[in-house]
């Protein structure tokens, strides 16, 4: 293979259309659809004493109401995604709460009218009777469990887990010096600018079901769906179109409208249509980062890690669908980029009655990189020491790696780091920080992270040369603005000597590609760009094959350059792969040049059957790739804030990354990736925080009042690369989409320590926050 | 998040906006619809009557008047910004416009709209407290001017009545020195708390039910500013005392 | 109403908004509905020129005016308007759902500063959130769009 587009800084291929207005979105969608409205909880925990919908149902241009009791799969519970023998107690919501409402935006009914309008002027007139229960709402709430979230599950503990690698006590009490710290994390969301959204449509003649779903994968749920409804999955055909952005919560599945929508479509033999609100996707759509650690640390006088344990409890929400990866990340991620010889990790995932729970960008290592990051910052303190110093101390070395952590990752696999060079990521961004700006009230933070990225179990991907001689790919996963079409296109393009142009990538379509499992966890690139590139490859000695048959002409002497298969060497003696195409298939009538060299009559004309036995016709492939562990992405993020240190408004001066994502398909695109992902974390560090009351309401389920930055909370960033391929796979990739968010909160909370000489313990931050640490206060030393 | 159902009137003169605003029950103006229209579709308001006056000729004028810039109804906050009329006579209010929300929602919603939902974190309506201005208001009754110091009477509440519609703003010249400042969390938000000074006189916003005139030496003192998510009573009395300082070092 | 340009009759439900009408009604699904509250600045369209949430207007206001929405700023198969390509070319998109907001947004700023200042670009865009990009991109998308406008 050559690497002509590999690396190279192409640009977008699928902004025109997103330009022009000519999107597709699941709301766009609408073909007569009826609009439909969900009638939600506005009661944290209650129990459900009646539900009249019968003024709703009266009400012109209102098609159907369902409750539960409406549905054939309404007293299953909801399925867990990911079971573990450590959830012992999972827990999921039914499609419609008929008996008890855990969460404020549980939904209870569902409403289909000509209108949205209409729809939600129904929802209003549902009545529904709650009788309060008693509320839990923070992960010390759950743990306390003075009150229970599920009357069978004792102590509020969903599962809990405790790892030990080395032996911490006896080094603990070894160490010369020894540290407890207390980290808390409040929830935030990820608030892609697109909600959700769901269309269905019946067709009874073909009993066939489309469902077009702003989902990040759209494999999953047809796999779902085909099972809930009884039909093949051939039947099924679920697209994610345009994604307006995913981050995390459309990897979840089921939510209740992905079940009613096709229900009700199947139901009214109408197409019908679900459009989330934004004040229902604050409640309605699962949330993150809500845990609470103790840390204990022992370190040597020159600040060197000798044993460290972090306790911690993980806010799951009021169920655990998702079941336990968060929780499972962060107590993998805790050590970071470090040597400690003696760590032990051990959560409580807990029940609350907020909203569940599952991935949001970064999932559950935000809160292991502040923990660890912020625990060094204390110990460099404590010995007097430098902060980058102290990580230089105890860094993993590159000559460490593969280096084996000890502890579960989520892929079931023990942790280990594939490759890496932390001190180069550290002295790079050291170098492009450059010195303290001169004022008062500045400070410096530091983060480096490490991140498991490009789990398994594995994607496919199809590749086909048309009779054209362009080339059409596709996979399972769908893009949320990841420009998979180009970069899949560059890696196939690369494969097949053709240019990106001549490539069109067709991502999340189960009708183009129907097998998979999602984009997530940073693992688009890893497992669909390689999966990519085997079946381009295969693609590829294919047209050798053939054209050494023409040409006469052993196949490894071919290349494939500029569209053609041509001999090394003398690149006038070749066949287009349009030709090629063409006699891939032996079939008559066909259109397209060189036709005549495919039928029974062409000179060349070989003996045997046209498809002797094994060969398949079509210049294309199907390939997959499963990677036999996750790759271990990492960075460093440095910045200068400054604090106003009578308003406590931040301002960030400076921030730069240093970023290692092994080889680099597309630098353009993953600068772009790092610059929103850091945006994301600004938000998350200083202005983000869901603010749920003692009643469990959400306060500011609203853009007014949950503040995710503008253009002008966020500063311009500085991004260096440094590329260590990763071993595990072909193209040396890892994965990137989601290492800009997770040193933010650490970075910027050392920096802020470092300026106001308060000690940051908690995320997000305000200047609220800022005020009261900065106050003197009774007690505190 | 959908308007819930009411009946629309699109009045052509202003006579009959006042006729329709005095026979209506229920009835609420719309004007740049920037405050309400959120309302409608949080169905947090739910009127009977809407009575759109964007079709009201000759309402959208800035002038100068008295000594001072006179707004009319339907002078968009952008025009204001951009005013030359504005920036000469009363240099404050355009300062002060430049702070309310962006410029996209500027370019639809009005000062007197501003005035008249008298949202406590406003700014333009401690401006006009702060400079001394009025409103008046036209009803069939006729109309009535109603002095800044006497219109602010509570959260989103006036002393104009529900026949009334404050027809135009009248803000006197910031002679001598002035400034506005606020404390936001994001750039173009609702202010946790800030302070308007025209010469010697300071308001404030944001720290109490409607903007209040404050004596410079001592700003917090009577106050009692309430808590939410973003500011307690005390960091909001802190705030008062730091951009007292500043307006006044301004 | 005029929408890019053709007549069209406002609907008869008063309570549509304006980005309800345009998306559903008329079919322009490019302006894209975030938060209908006013704050996101998906649903940005030009009225009579100037950058408006459609989202905050009932649609029976836009009668007797005159709408622009992303697919009036090029046409089919001709090539993309200055501000459509410089953030092509700067990455001012990923997902592209505020993307015609965004747009929007800046050609109502360049109509009135077709060479704007660093202050001018960033309160021009202070009103539209974008999740993908960081905004870097985005701003440097602005600067570029005055360079290829002036051209």
């Amino acid at each position: 293979m050559t690497t002509k587009w590999f690396g190279e800084r192409v640009q977008r291929v699928e902004d025109d259309r997103l330009l022009r207005g000519h999107g597709r979105f699941t709301d766009d969608i609408d073909d007569g659809a009826l609009e439909s409205c969900l009638v939600r909880s506005p009661y944290a925990h209650a129990r459900i004493t009646s539900i009249d919908v019968a003024a709703a149902r009266a009400l012109p241009g209102v098609v159907a109401v369902y409750v539960a009791a409406d549905l054939p799969f309404g007293n299953i519970d909801l399925p867990i995604l990911i079971p573990h023998p450590n959830l012992t107690h999972g827990r999921t919501q039914r499609c419609l709460a008929s008996e008890v409402v855990r969460y404020a935006g549980e939904a209870v009914a569902f409403v289909v009218a000509e209108s949205r309008n209409i729809a939600e002027d129904a929802a209003d007139v549902v009545r529904v009777d709650y009788e309060p229960l008693p509320v839990v709402i923070t992960p010390e709430a759950g743990a306390a469990a003075k009150h229970l979230v599920h009357d069978d599950v004792p102590g509020n503990v969903a599962a809990q887990m405790l790892q030990e690698v080395g032996d911490v006590d006896r080094a603990m009490a070894a160490a010369p010096h020894r540290k407890k710290l207390h980290f808390r994390f409040e929830r935030g969301a990820a608030c892609p600018m697109e909600g959700r959204a769901v269309w269905a449509r019946w067709s009874e003649s073909e009993r066939k079901l489309t469902v077009y779903d702003s989902t990040q994968s759209p494999t999953s749920i047809r796999g779902g769906l085909s099972v809930l409804f009884g039909l093949p999955e051939s039947n099924v055909e679920v697209i994610a179109p345009d994604v307006g952005g995913g981050f995390g919560p459309k990897i979840m599945l089921f939510y209740p409208d992905e079940l009613l929508v096709p229900f009700a479509a199947m139901q009214l033999g109408r197409p019908v249509k679900w459009t989330e609100d934004r004040q229902e996707h604050f409640t309605a759509v699962n949330q993150e980062r809500g845990q609470v650690h103790e840390v204990e640390v022992g370190f040597d006088e020159m600040g060197r890690l000798l044993a460290l344990s972090d306790d911690f409890i993980h806010d799951a929400g009021a169920y655990t669908p998702y079941g336990i990866i968060l929780p499972i990340i962060t107590a993998a991620q805790v050590p970071g980029p470090y040597r400690v010889p003696n760590y032990r990790v051990q959560f409580r995932a807990v029940y609350t009655n907020a909203t569940p729970t599952s991935p949001y960008r970064g999932a559950g290592r935000p809160h292991a990189c502040f923990a660890m990051e912020r625990t060094l910052d204390s110990i460099a303190k404590e010995v007097g020491i430098d902060r980058a110093e102290i990580r230089r101390r105890n860094f993993i070395q590159p000559d460490q790696f593969p280096y084996h952590l000890g502890v579960a990752w989520q892929d079931g696999n023990s942790v280990v780091y594939d490759s890496g060079n932390y001190p180069a990521l550290l002295e790079k961004a050291l170098a492009m920080l450059g010195p303290r700006p001169a004022g008062d009230h500045i400070g410096m933070g530091l983060g480096v992270y490490v991140e498991g990225t490009g789990v398994g179990p594995y994607e496919g991907a199809h590749v086909q040369v048309l009779v054209s001689g362009k080339v059409v790919a596709a996979t399972g996963i769908p893009s949320q603005g990841q420009a998979h079409a180009t970069v899949f296109a560059q890696v196939v393009a690369d494969e097949l000597g053709v240019e990106v142009a001549d490539v069109e990538v067709t991502g999340g379509d189960t009708r183009r590609f129907p097998w998979g499992v999602g984009t997530f966890a940073s693992r688009g690139a890893v497992t669909a760009g390689n999966a990519m590139a085997v079946s381009a490859r295969m693609v590829a000695d294919k047209a050798k094959l053939i054209a050494g048959e023409q040409l006469e002409v052993d196949p490894a002497d071919l290349e494939l350059v500029g569209g053609r298969v041509r001999v090394k060497g003398s690149p006038d003696r070749g066949i287009s792969l349009a030709a090629i195409a063409v006699l891939a298939n032996p079939v008559r009538y066909a259109f397209g040049g060189g036709t005549e060299a495919a039928t029974q009559f062409a000179s060349k004309r070989r003996p045997g059957p046209p498809l002797a036995d094994g060969e398949q016709p079509g210049l294309e492939a199907i390939g997959y790739y499963s990677p036999p562990g996750s790759t271990w992405a990492s960075g460093c993020h440095a910045a200068y804030v400054r604090v106003d240190p009578m308003t406590f408004r931040l301002e960030v001066l400076k921030y730069v990354v240093v970023h290692d994502c092994g080889r680099l398909i597309n630098p353009f695109v993953v600068e772009g990736q790092i610059e929103g992902g850091v945006a994301q974390g600004i938000g998350g560090a200083f202005y983000e925080r869901l603010a749920y009351d003692a009643e469990g309401q959400l306060r500011n389920a609203s853009f007014m009042e949950y503040l995710i930055p503008y253009s002008t909370e966020v500063p311009e960033i500085e991004i260096g690369h440094i590329e260590t391929p990763s071993p595990l796979n072909p193209l040396g990739v890892k994965g990137a989409g989601e290492a800009g968010v997770i040193p933010v909160g650490a970075v910027i909370g050392s920096a802020i320590e470092d300026a106001l000489g308060v000690p940051i313990t908690e995320m997000p931050l305000s200047p609220l926050k800022l005020f009261e640490l900065s106050r003197p206060q009774p007690g505190r030393v | 998040m959908k308007p819930p159902r009411f009946e629309y009137h699109a009045p052509s003169t202003v006579e009959e906006a006042c006729e329709l605003l005095g026979s209506l029950e229920d009835a609420k103006v719309l004007a740049g619809g920037q405050s309400l229209i959120p309302l409608l579709n949080f169905r947090l308001a739910q009127p009977a009557h809407l009575v759109d006056i964007n079709r009201l000729p000759g309402l959208d004028a800035i002038y100068e008047r008295d000594g001072g810039v006179a707004v009319q109804a339907l002078a968009r906050q952008a025009a204001v910004e951009d005013s030359e009329v504005a920036a000469h006579v009363c240099p404050l209010l355009t300062a002060a416009v430049r702070l309310v929300a962006h410029r996209v929602i500027r370019n639809r919603g009005t000062v007197c709209g501003s005035i008249a939902h008298a949202d406590p974190a406003s700014e333009l309506p401690a401006v006009l407290l702060a400079l001394g201005g009025h409103v008046i208001g036209r009803s069939a009754r006729g109309d009535r001017i109603i002095d800044a110091g006497d219109l602010f009477k509570g959260v989103f509440e006036t002393a104009l009545a529900a026949d009334e519609l404050l027809v135009e703003a009248w803000f006197p010249a910031s002679s001598g020195a002035f400034a506005i400042v606020e404390e936001s969390r994001r750039h173009g938000d609702f202010a946790l708390a800030g302070a308007v000074r025209a010469s010697g006189r300071l308001a404030l916003f944001g720290v109490a039910p409607t903007p209040v005139l404050a004596d410079p030496a001592n700003p917090g003192r009577g106050l009692q500013p309430s808590g939410d998510l973003e500011a307690t009573p005390e960091f909001r009395l802190h705030l008062v005392r730091v951009l007292t300082e500043r307006v006044f070092a301004a | 109403m005029k929408v890019n340009g053709s007549l069209h009759a406002p609907p008869l439900d008063p309570r549509r908004l304006l980005s309800d009408h345009l998306r559903h009604d008329l079919g322009l699904t490019g302006t894209h509905v975030g938060c209908e509250h006013g704050v996101c600045g998906c649903c940005t369209v030009l009225l009579d020129g100037e950058p408006v949430r459609s989202c905050l207007m009932l649609a029976v206001q836009a009668e007797g005016h005159e709408v622009s929405t992303v697919e009036g700023l090029a046409a089919a198969g001709a090539p993309l308007h200055p501000v459509q390509q410089a953030f092509h070319e700067c990455q001012g998109l990923q997902c592209g759902f505020c993307t015609p907001g965004f747009l929007m947004s800046v050609v109502g700023l360049l109509a009135q500063h077709p060479d704007p200042t660093p202050e001018q670009v960033e309160e021009a865009i202070a009103g539209n959130l974008c999740r993908c990009t960081g905004y870097a991109s985005i701003r440097r998308a602005v600067h570029r769009a005055a360079e290829l406008s002036g051209k």
